[in-house]
């Protein structure tokens, strides 16, 4: 008797979160949707469906939020922002996995204290700092202010990657005569590739999409496009909300496409935490 | 739940997986056997055999592809494992990392509302059985291997269950702590008289322990008998070479008489005894190399010369070519030479002769 | 790299010090440096007393307020997206190719980012948007439809990024408890109920408090949303608008610094508190059985 209320009950409790579930993923769908319908729609007020379509506004767009300088520049942004992290944050990386050595654990907060502490909280005095100094507005200044959570964010994917390799491969390579520079090209360096692809990737998706820090360190020659769409969707009263939405879909295909290529070599969860695969 | 039950029976008991690659796996193909209370019986198996899903299927973990299970008249195998109340000690042990050992091995009375005072007593009762007085209040992860694996069999026979289930309790530990828990693990047993299921791939920890092996191949029983008939009579040749009959010679049947039959081939000849109706003109004759030894005389002689000597201490290990170049492994006291001639022995009541049938 | 050749050779301390410097180095300067330069630029104002900003935050209505605001968005949106995400992680605790789809569907809202979130959210939300136009059609709701440029549009786009968020973090968590200590409880006569109440929550609580602190600190950061799909100058005025204007606006660095700094104290006492509360029921590992 009480076996099948529980078994029922178990029943009403799974569909009601499969069916919370549902209604957030729907909803999150139907309003990417939306953002792509309207961006090419002739005119669209108040019905299902627009009067008309177009690819007009995707030309407008370009046109008026000047998409071209604003994509470079979020290459040059996003390019130097992935090779700096990964120069400055593997080595890192391999001394925090391998070797023990004084103030480890004060470096390790270091480390962790940008993933934790949201950009706004310290971006204000970040960015009256590069006021100070004359960076703020500068192609440079973006690129710093990038960096900071960039950083730490490929020490942190690496670091337990570099652990899980057998540091014995390592000792093998010397003891069969490799010297540092062969053992690290032949053996360390091959063994590395995956998890920095992996970091690369994560790290190149989230930049694209960091606003705070771009935001308040950037001027008007070095948005990237996550911020000059912030400035587009503010100014969304002046503007046709048609090419507003089509720069929302240029901004959201460049984030996925990269997204998807990040997600062939790793798990979801790596984007918002440091996670160990484990065995099915 | 009774506990003065009289009997376990499985009923053609299966269980069937889906592959992730679609492919329909038999794990455990209609298993039946009989389970009186008071016995100790080992599933014996190499890995992939199924014994650990046959142990999951009675504990509950697991729901049957078909057949039942029965509790003397009861049927247990539609009931969820927590209603089952069975005791189990898991291959890792599976202590509750953030509770205290007293409180791990608690937990079963705690679920059932056991008063406090009852339960304390029997807690008790549990620690001193398994001899583990003194490390209520650590934390399992304090514990030793051996310490841990006493603590996981507390925690199973704490809650008084009728049956105890174990899932290789002993492959964890190092040779030396095996050994030890082995007799622990008999005397536990004795005590307090119920029925124990203990699953395991060391034919030697389930010869020393059982009362009854059931030896499990591919998901199906191939034997169900005493451990000295599954020692010394093995019901088919798979069973064979894996309770350690090292020589298997695949030879030619010459003659049968009653239970004797002669096998040739590869420059021997021997007498065997049949275990198994043979089926063709070829045959398996299956030896112990502790069964086969030098010495001169006999039915069965053959000759060969020592290649390999593995020194055992009180015997040595050793593999003979034959000049037909068949290589036998045989036992023989002392510390012999490789290069040395022998002659090896061994009497047709230790020959065993299986039908040829599948492969091997 | 065994012990021994550690202890014999100091040497190779250095050789660490030189891979991590630069890294180290590297966040002194554009992190450690500029949050102290903060520090100490906000007990400098323009006019008066050294404690003036922070007096002249906690005087003016319309500062502190935005305090209230902020944590009247954040703890509400937190409970909200942690207490669905653990059912749901939860439940989703099987390694699946379900499980895979769902952990990557919701990837998508995380990395778009609250900007782009902000203005599906005009387009969707809005009044004259498909969901309002469904709601009427099926007349759940007939009165006009206000989802954007208030207080609920912004809960609205911090759940939308703040749970996907929530669940991954928390699904990394239960994936990581052995489930073999709930069938062990399963044996020992736990059912699902109490095996989630004995060996699961005590499991998670260190996971689900780190969660809970990630996630409010998230939203208590909040910024696009609470601009483009609230009301900035009324009901979502959060702390993080204040110290915008006080620094782009008003060009007070030193007010606007005062203000990051409390923002930071306000989230480091919510911290703080959670990681109390956790430690008052659970100290432990995470990992069963062998330790």
């Amino acid at each position: 008797m009480s076996a099948t209320v529980e078994r029922w009950g178990g029943r009403a409790w799974g569909a009601l979160l499969v069916g919370l579930m549902a209604l957030f993923i729907v909803n999150v769908a139907l309003m990417v949707a939306a953002v792509a319908t309207n961006s090419f729609a002739r005119r669209w007020l108040g019905t299902w469906l627009p009067d008309g379509f177009t690819t007009g506004w995707y030309a407008a767009a370009w046109k008026e939020f000047q998409l071209g300088d604003v994509l470079w520049v979020t290459v040059e942004v996003v390019l130097a922002v992935v090779v700096l992290s990964v120069l400055i944050g593997v080595p890192a990386a391999y001394a925090l996995a391998r070797r023990e050595f004084a103030g480890k654990r004060i470096v390790l907060l270091l480390f962790l204290l940008p993933l934790i502490i949201p950009p706004f909280t310290y971006g204000i005095p970040f960015a009256t700092v590069m006021y100070r100094v004359g960076l703020a507005g500068t192609l440079p200044g973006v690129i710093l202010a990038n960096l900071i959570p960039a950083l730490p964010f490929v020490i942190l994917v690496m670091t337990p990657f570099i652990e899980q390799i057998d540091p014995n491969l390592e000792s093998a390579a010397r003891v069969f005569g490799a010297g540092t520079a062969r053992m690290f090209a032949y053996v360390l360096a091959p063994l590395l590739m995956p998890g920095i692809l992996a970091a690369a990737l994560l790290v190149l998706v989230r930049t694209i999409a960091l606003f705070e820090l771009t935001f308040l360190t950037a001027g008007p020659d070095s948005q990237t496009l996550v911020v000059a769409l912030y400035y587009a969707v503010f100014a969304a009263g002046v503007r046709a909300p048609q090419s507003v939405d089509a720069m929302a879909i240029v901004y959201m295909v460049v984030t996925l496409v990269w997204l998807l290529l990040a997600l062939r070599f790793v798990n979801p969860t790596q984007l918002v935490s440091r996670v160990r695969e484990q065995p099915a | 739940m009774p506990h003065d039950f009289k009997q376990l029976r499985l009923d053609r008991v299966s269980r069937r997986f889906l592959n992730p690659s679609g492919a329909i796996t038999t794990a455990v193909d209609a298993l039946s056997a009989t389970i009186p209370r008071g016995e100790f019986v080992a599933l014996l198996g190499p890995s992939g055999c199924g014994k650990s899903t046959v142990l999951n299927c009675i504990a509950g973990l697991l729901p049957l592809s078909d057949g039942s299970i029965f509790l003397d008249d009861q049927r247990i195998d539609v009931l969820p494992p927590e209603r089952r109340g069975f005791g189990m000690v898991f291959q890792n042990y599976a202590l509750f990392p953030h509770m205290s050992v007293r409180a791990n091995v608690g937990f079963g009375l705690r679920m059932r509302g056991t008063p406090a005072a009852e339960a304390a007593r029997r807690i008790a009762k549990a620690f001193a059985l398994v001899q583990l007085e003194g490390h209520e209040d650590k934390l399992p992860g304090q514990l030793s291997g051996g310490q841990q694996q006493r603590v996981a069999i507390a925690r199973a026979i704490v809650i008084e269950p009728p049956l105890l289930l174990m899932d290789e309790p002993l492959s964890n530990l190092d040779a030396k702590l095996r050994l030890e828990m082995r007799g622990e693990i008999r005397r536990i047993h004795r005590e307090l008289g119920r029925s124990t299921i203990y699953v395991t791939h060391d034919q030697d920890e389930a010869i020393s322990l059982a009362d009854r092996i059931v030896v499990l191949q591919d998901g199906r029983v191939q034997q169900i008998a005493s451990p000295q008939e599954v020692y010394a009579q093995p019901a088919n040749v798979d069973v064979a070479r894996f309770m350690g009959y090292r020589n298997v010679l695949d030879l030619k049947v010459e003659k049968t008489s009653g239970d004797y039959v002669v096998v040739s081939g590869d420059g021997v000849r021997l007498t065997g005894t049949i275990k198994q109706p043979l089926d063709g003109a070829r045959a398996w004759a299956a030896i112990r190399p502790e069964e086969m030894t030098v010495g001169t005389g006999g039915v069965n002689v053959i000759d060969g010369k020592i290649e390999n000597v593995e020194y055992g201490g009180r015997d040595s290990l050793i593999d003979v070519r034959t000049g037909s170049g068949l290589l036998l492994h045989a036992r023989t006291p002392g510390k012999p030479t490789p290069g040395e001639t022998v002659q090896l022995t061994v009497p047709p009541e230790r020959v065993l002769v299986y039908p040829h049938g599948g492969a091997p | 790299m065994n012990a021994a050749a550690r202890v014999a050779r100091p040497a190779l301390i250095d050789s660490a010090w030189l891979l991590v410097g630069p890294a180290v180095l590297f966040l002194l300067m554009l992190f450690v440096y500029p949050f102290l330069y903060g520090f100490a630029l906000s007990f400098q104002p323009l006019e008066g007393g050294r404690l003036a900003n922070y007096q002249n935050f906690f005087a003016d209505s319309r500062a502190w307020r935005t305090l209230v605001t902020t944590f009247g968005l954040a703890l509400p949106v937190t409970v909200i997206n942690v207490g669905l995400a653990l059912p749901i992680a939860f439940r989703l605790r099987r390694r699946t190719r379900y499980q895979r789809w769902i952990t990557a569907l919701l990837v998508v809202p995380i990395t778009l980012g609250t900007v782009l979130i902000a203005d599906g959210m005009l387009t969707y939300f809005g009044p004259r948007g498909w969901l309002a136009q469904t709601l009427q059609l099926v007349h759940l709701y007939d009165g006009p439809i206000r989802l954007t440029h208030n207080y609920w549009g912004v809960l609205i786009s911090l759940v939308i990024s703040g749970f996907p968020f929530a669940f991954l973090l928390l699904l990394s968590y239960v994936t990581g408890i052995d489930p073999v200590l709930a069938r062990a409880a399963a044996t020992l006569g736990a059912n699902r109920f109490n095996q989630f109440r004995h060996i699961y929550l005590p499991l998670l609580a260190p996971g689900l408090a780190i969660t809970f602190c990630l996630a409010f600190v998230q939203a208590f950061s909040v910024f696009p949303s609470a601009v483009l799909v609230g009301a900035p100058s009324g009901s979502t005025r959060v702390i993080s608008i204040a110290a915008y204007e006080a620094a782009f606006e008003n060009y007070d660095y030193a007010m606007a610094s005062t203000i990051a700094m409390i923002m930071g104290f306000a989230q480091l006492i919510v911290v703080a508190a959670v990681l109390a509360l956790r430690r008052a029921f659970y100290r432990g590992p995470v990992s069963g059985g062998k330790g």
